[in-house]
């Protein structure tokens, strides 16, 4: 199935091309961050705009413990996925506290928070980031590239698993109750607090999660990385993939992820299209392409009247 | 007789105003209360307190003789108090059978639990399609919550609230922009709640439908209860006249 979406993306893309395997690895973490983020915004509608910092989080815990402390990938990934849910944790109890446009502002916060700290605590690295960071060793082989597109096709797999696993859990249904209507939810039963707590930790968790993966493919990591741009590159995709949906999560960062590599000369102006692309989604169509009441839906059914 | 609820002092002030002034009443099981007053008399305000949703400045809320004063809205419902709301609350994106189901999760939310058991089988749906059907809902089961009228919408508040198990049930206007018919139809429900053994407490402008169901009435004007009885009492208590008569003439009720 890759070596069919490979030759797709060597007609798509033109001359010259990134590496398939780069492109389908990132699209991949892209993936599990979406997936991250629509367990916290989508199913509780917790609004997160500082994702981005946990990816963060996740990938210097997983850089220090390696190139450190001598730990291997494996430990240091679970790490990494816990020191998330841990931050995440934190910001679940600021998400009690207050209301949907400060948790909003809090959130964004966070995301400078978190890098400026990276960035000027010489325990990370500094301005020059922690590099040299080592591949993950499989049965005491070094991790290729083929090897990488399994490991964050698992890393997917293990998010999408998780939001699936949730939303027929009871947690799953407290969830998006909260997000239609905190005092209905509390009324009914559901804790409020341990909901909020719940789906930042999660969302966090898988954040890390592909935070430990990114570090060790680009061997090579920097506060500037993980900053509030990506935090609104990651909320952009799953809104116009559908927020809410594991599907439209995916469609979302592969549809974003590939964009910037067919027409690279816009891929400058990224930042901009992003931006106004998010205006137009929240006005126009805030259920995306996938979404329950999506673009696609809707021009499908039309179709069948 | 048992007594389900005894409410001693309670106040409520906010930024300057008492909402509440000390009132004192008590429910006994099996019987439906009118709780009644002009507008801004404190009825929904009493709902809060009672319920969670605000914490009393003083005085003591005891249900089924356990104090349950100033407790989280959560932890009140699962104790067995359910409400309903004035401003119909129903949880938009979800199927009114999913609506009533997370009212029936009130026992798996508590630990490890929420996170393991699933709510798709098929004994949660049976359950919440029993509860939509004693509310006359079972129809709208596999509808969205967000495009059904109102009179539909107040129903299923019930049956959220039925979902809980709940010994005591705090109904705030239930009536209100109802149809005549439909108004007939959960007055009906209520009585028959009456009979099943339930407590009801009844918030309600809709003087005529609610006398007529109410066992006892108790009245509160700007904060403060100013009588408490039968309903035939009540109705010609010189100071109910007034308090309603100086809120609105027109409404006749009485």
């Amino acid at each position: 199935m890759f070596i069919a979406l490979e030759e797709i993306y060597r007609v798509v893309a033109g001359p010259e091309p990134y590496a398939f395997d780069t492109v389908a690895t990132l699209v991949g973490i892209y993936c599990i961050l979406t997936l991250g983020l629509n367990t916290i915004t989508g199913i509780a509608g917790q609004i997160s705009l500082g994702h981005a910092a946990f990816l963060g989080i996740g990938a210097y815990t997983s850089a220090i413990l390696t190139t450190r402390h001598g730990w291997d990938f494996w430990p240091a990934l679970a790490a990494a996925t816990l020191v998330a849910a841990g931050a995440g944790a934190l910001v679940g109890l600021a998400a009690i506290r207050v209301r949907e446009d400060f948790l909003a502002i809090t959130t964004m916060g966070v995301n400078f928070v978190v890098v400026a700290v990276f960035l000027y605590f010489p325990f990370f690295g500094g301005a020059f980031g922690i590099g040299g960071i080592p591949a993950p060793r499989w049965f005491g082989e070094p991790l290729g590239k083929p090897g990488f597109s399994v490991l964050v096709t698992a890393g997917v797999l293990v998010a999408l698993a998780t939001n699936l696993w949730l939303l027929r859990s009871w947690a799953g249904l407290a969830l998006l109750a909260t997000r239609d209507d905190e005092d209905a939810a509390s009324a009914a039963g559901v804790d409020v607090r341990a909901v909020k707590i719940t789906a930042f930790t999660i969302g966090t968790a898988l954040a890390g999660l592909a935070g430990s993966v990114y570090a060790h493919y680009l061997t090579f990591i920097s506060a500037g990385d993980f900053g509030f741009p990506l935090s609104i590159t990651i909320l952009c995709m799953l809104v116009l993939g559908g927020i809410g949906t594991n599907r439209g999560a995916i469609a979302g960062a592969v549809i974003l992820g590939v964009a910037p590599e067919l027409a690279r000369p816009l891929a400058d102006y990224r930042m901009l299209a992003y931006g106004t692309l998010l205006l137009v989604l929240m006005r126009w169509a805030p259920h995306g392409l996938l979404g329950d009441e999506g673009l696609l839906g809707r021009a499908l059914r039309r179709q069948r009247r | 007789m048992i007594r389900i609820l005894e409410v001693v002092g309670l106040t409520k002030r906010f930024a300057g105003i008492t909402a509440l002034d000390a009132v004192s009443f008590t429910v006994e099981e099996g019987q439906i209360l009118g709780l009644f007053g002009p507008n801004g008399a404190g009825k929904t305000t009493c709902f809060h307190c009672l319920s969670g949703f605000a914490v009393p400045d003083g005085g003591r809320v005891i249900f089924d003789g356990r104090e349950i004063t100033g407790r989280e809205p959560h932890a009140v419902a699962r104790a067995g108090l359910a409400r309903t709301f004035q401003i119909v609350k129903p949880f938009r994106n979800l199927t009114a059978a999913e609506n009533v189901m997370v009212a029936l999760g009130h026992r798996h939310y508590q630990g490890r639990v929420a996170l393991l058991g699933s709510w798709r089988g098929r004994t949660t749906r049976r359950q919440a399609l029993d509860l939509l059907e004693r509310v006359g809902l079972g129809r709208e089961a596999d509808r969205k919550a967000g495009v059904l009228p109102l009179g539909m919408l107040k129903r299923l508040e019930v049956a959220r609230a039925l979902a809980l198990e709940p010994r005591l049930v705090l109904l705030d206007e239930p009536l209100g922009g109802l149809s005549h018919q439909e108004m007939q139809a959960t007055s009906a429900l209520i009585a028959a709640l009456r009979s099943e053994g339930l407590t009801v407490i009844l918030v309600e402008h809709q003087m005529r439908v609610a006398m007529a169901l109410v066992d006892r009435v108790v009245v509160l004007d700007h904060g403060a209860l100013i009588a408490s009885g039968p309903p035939e009492r009540v109705r010609s208590d010189p100071k109910v006249i007034e308090a309603y008569l100086g809120q609105d003439a027109a409404m006749g009720a009485f």
